[in-house]
């Protein structure tokens, strides 16, 4: 079996709130899968419909080829999740919560469990509601990580990390993918999916709008080209991929999708190039222009 | 002062989630008043009956026990004497809870740390809490010191009477507010100033009842809005004892919640152990876990009440035997010997008491799922029936346990009294047992609440109070049978007498049991509540 996850057109209302819009994810088998999309987008409820704790409304869901919903209690034995605010009750002491958890699940692996203790520093003896925001997420991520499991299914799991718990939490996730298992990593930290990921997904206001793999998706950013040219340039505006052009006599500065780059610039050199910056594409930019059409209402990019 | 900054607007929190809660609690506490007070006009009108009552007071310790002392030997002061002490002790759970809900509740959730991140002070949350209590209290003396006087009781002592619960409901407010400072967790801070409450109980009752002891009484509070003495001379310098007691233990209170830091209390959490023991493996050792101090805390409460009602059964003969025609009104509501008529009236109460139990040991479900503590287990391979039965268990067994408990200690120190332990032990508890199904009625009613409209859970307590003013109300208010018999308490058969029979107990049992299966069915086919 090479899916893992395959989600497609699934809706989720709640009320009057669309969270799920025919929102399609698909998660090879063996691979760490980014999930990302702003806040409200939809990613968590993704996270609990396939974890049966919500119901689709319509669509399809398959994980580890069963139906979340229906199958369960079956499918959870062979994966672990992690909230991004873990929750524990008071009372109890992460290594007691890190046991129940990991034996609920159908048991955990004893020496990962201390080890994990060991480099996150955890001290196990606290009573959880001694716990910051970080030591939950602590105690929530060594039970996950503990067990013996297929899947991975992490929500935000490092909010509320500190940076070198974060690094030891990637360090961590590489171990997991070279032992072979699957991981749905929900994250607003990029320098996190660009290390762990080898594909990501995109989603929106409960839709998917990006999927593919790093490269594929540098490929959707733009190059920043500013440019001192020898004529004063024209016709640069009818380029197909080229954004927010700013003719200043003979300087110009533009945009350029990075698939049509070489079309830009040869036309920007039959001008006679005396001076030439270009910026590279960055995730973050990619990330931004959907998070920010977000915040503009949705404007198409 | 900044530290004070922002309690206008928590005061303003505070009421609009409350608004149904305070209201419902104080209509609650009227209706109480106002139907005792109709009722109790009637019942000792005569001098003679007084003076009967009055003499029983006087040999029977248990009246005493449970009353306190009466002061006076007018009907108003008699009521006084009979209502004054219970309700009190009602009207100071209430003040603790709403303190506690409001102050250490909210920290430990984390909801006041958004509070205290912004515009308010660090005392804000206390005062704002105390006052909203304070509040609620003033507006309920006020409402009963109108009612007893439109019931025609004499207004300077209805004015002290209901002055004594307000002082009560004040005085344990602030006592809440010190336990929120002490622990970290709002169920033990609860639990502390229950324990205080009823602590004060007891020692009221051994002052009251114990000859050259009767100073004990006067260190209790509970003791005290007796000591007003309501239409019998009143003393009001004994409010002013109220006042010093609740002034002293709210500026310990404050300076304690100026001195911690956030989220810590006073006493640091021992650490707990590193592993989790091999037997908190399944999902019923986790809720055993999480409910077992509540089970504790009731066990402790059945033992108590068994004692009392024990105590009592002893003085039935000689209170009733002596009085033909109360006899005879006691027979009417049952059959068989006094004795075990009175035992089948006590346990009818004591069905609704435990049933507040098994609503709370229900209840916990939904607080588990809405604090998100349901998810991390249903996220393993814990599936939802076998999760929400680990705590149903404890919903349907407890109440057993409970009567069980209840029912052995009342045999035992009746049995003890008349030298037959053996046979009074059985009566008594086949008269708790008998109840059960009634309580398993309203366990069920609180699951199918759970399955199908989980966001009104709380309708559970209005069942239970409603079927508490059936119970207590419907024959004052001569309501018809089929009002009276959507209480699932007025089908429990009596167990004196050859009446007894079986068969609206396999009804209900089996009513019971439907409405559980269908909240099981509810919650297996629902979404789980997620934050958002
Ligand atoms: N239980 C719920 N009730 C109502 N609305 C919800 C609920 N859970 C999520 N939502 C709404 O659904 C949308 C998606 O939420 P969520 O999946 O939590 O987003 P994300 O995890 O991507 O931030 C949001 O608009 C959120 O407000
Ligand atoms: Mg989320």
């Amino acid at each position: 079996m090479d899916t893992a996850i395959s989600v497609s057109g699934v809706h989720k209302h709640f009320g009057r709130t669309h969270a799920l819009d025919g929102l399609d994810l698909s998660v090879a088998t063996g691979e760490v899968h980014g999930f990302l999309g702003p806040n409200g987008a939809g990613k968590s409820t993704t996270i609990r419909v396939l974890l049966g704790l919500l119901r689709a409304d319509s669509g399809t869901a398959t994980l580890l080829g069963g139906d979340p919903w229906r199958d369960a209690t079956t499918l959870h034995r062979r994966l672990a999740y992690v909230s991004g605010d873990v929750t524990l009750w008071p009372g109890l002491s992460g290594g007691e919560i890190i046991d129940l958890l990991g034996r609920l699940r159908g048991g955990l692996n004893k020496a990962r469990r201390d080890e994990l203790i060991e480099r996150f520093e955890l001290d196990p003896r606290k009573k959880a509601r001694t716990y910051s925001k970080g030591n939950r997420q602590k105690v929530g991520l060594i039970a996950a990580l503990a067990s013996d499991v297929e899947l991975l299914l992490l929500d935000e799991p490092t909010s509320g990390l500190d940076p070198l718990m974060e690094a030891i939490f990637q360090d961590c996730i590489k171990e997991e993918k070279e032992g072979g298992r699957t991981v749905l990593l929900s994250s607003h930290i990029l320098a996190e999916v660009e290390s762990l990921c080898d594909r990501v997904s995109i989603i929106r206001n409960g839709r998917t709008v990006e999927t593919g793999t790093l490269s594929d998706l540098r490929h959707l950013t733009r190059t920043s080209i500013a440019a001192e040219l020898a004529v004063r340039p024209t016709g640069l505006d009818a380029l197909s991929g080229v954004h927010d052009l700013v003719v200043d006599g003979h300087n110009v500065k533009f945009e350029v999708d990075t698939h049509e780059l070489d079309a830009a610039l040869k036309a920007v050199t039959s001008f006679g190039v005396r001076s030439l910056t270009s910026q590279p594409p960055t995730l973050e930019e990619l990330f931004l222009r959907h998070y920010e059409d977000e915040l503009n209402g949705g404007r198409t990019a | 002062m900044t530290a004070l900054a922002g309690t206008g607007s928590l005061i303003r929190l505070a009421l609009r989630r409350d608004r149904w809660l305070l209201p419902i609690w104080l209509v609650l506490f009227i209706v109480i008043v106002q139907s005792s007070a109709s009722a109790w006009g009637a019942l000792y009108d005569t001098p003679e009956e007084r003076a009967s009552i009055i003499s029983q007071i006087g040999t029977n310790p248990t009246f005493k026990a449970i009353y306190g002392i009466n002061y006076g030997d007018t009907a108003d002061a008699l009521f006084a004497w009979r209502y004054g002490a219970t309700i009190g002790v009602f009207v100071a759970l209430m003040s603790l809870l709403i303190v506690t809900r409001h102050t250490r509740a909210e920290e430990e959730s984390g909801r006041l740390e958004l509070v205290s991140a912004g515009v308010v002070g660090r005392l804000a949350p206390l005062t704002s809490s105390l006052i909203v209590v304070f509040g609620a209290n003033l507006l309920l003396a006020a409402a009963v010191t109108g009612i007893l006087t439109g019931a025609g009781f004499e207004t300077t002592g209805s004015l002290a009477f209901a002055l004594g619960l307000a002082l009560s409901g004040i005085l344990f407010a602030t006592i809440a507010g010190l336990t929120a400072q002490i622990t970290e967790s709002a169920r033990f801070a609860n639990a502390l100033a229950g324990i205080v409450l009823g602590a004060t109980y007891l020692l009221r009752a051994l002052g009251d009842t114990s000859e050259g002891l009767g100073w004990l009484s006067w260190l209790s509070p509970t003791g005290w809005a007796a000591r007003l003495k309501p239409y019998a001379g009143e003393q009001w310098w004994v409010a002013g004892l109220f006042l010093g007691v609740a002034l002293v233990v709210g500026v310990v209170a404050y300076v304690l919640n100026l001195r911690r830091d956030f989220g810590a209390g006073l006493v640091a959490p021992r650490p707990g152990p590193a592993r989790g023991a091999a037997s908190l493996g399944t999902p019923l050792a986790l809720a055993w876990r999480l409910q077992r101090g509540l089970l504790y805390g009731w066990i402790g409460g059945f033992v108590f009440l068994g004692a009392i009602f024990g105590g009592v059964a002893n003085g039935v003969d000689d209170i009733f035997g002596a009085n033909p025609e109360m006899e005879e009104i006691v027979r009417k509501l049952g059959q068989g010997t006094l004795v075990e008529v009175y035992m089948d009236l006590v346990m009818g109460m004591v069905a609704l008491i435990v049933s507040v139990y098994s609503i709370q040991a229900a209840l916990r479900l939904r607080s588990e799922e809405t604090g998100l503590l349901a998810e991390p287990v249903l996220a393993t391979a814990v599936g939802r029936v076998r999760w929400a039965v680990s705590h149903l268990v404890f919903a349907v067994l407890g109440p057993a346990l409970l009567l069980l408990v209840g029912g052995t200690v009342m045999g035992l120190i009746y049995g003890l009294a008349i030298d037959d332990v053996g046979g009074q032990v059985g009566t008594s508890v086949r008269s708790s047992l008998v109840q059960l199904p009634a309580v398993w009625v309203l366990t069920g009613f609180a699951l199918l609440l759970f399955g199908f409209l989980p966001r009104l859970i709380a309708a559970a307590w209005a069942a239970l109070v409603v079927f508490v003013l059936l119970g207590q109300l419907g024959p004052i208010l001569e309501l018809s049978q089929g009002a009276m018999d959507v209480s699932p308490f007025t089908h429990i058969p009596k167990t004196g007498g050859e009446a007894f029979t079986a068969t609206p107990l396999i009804w209900l049992v089996g009513i019971a049991a439907v409405l559980c299966a269908a909240g099981l069915y509810g919650f297996r086919r629902r979404d789980l509540a997620t934050a958002g």
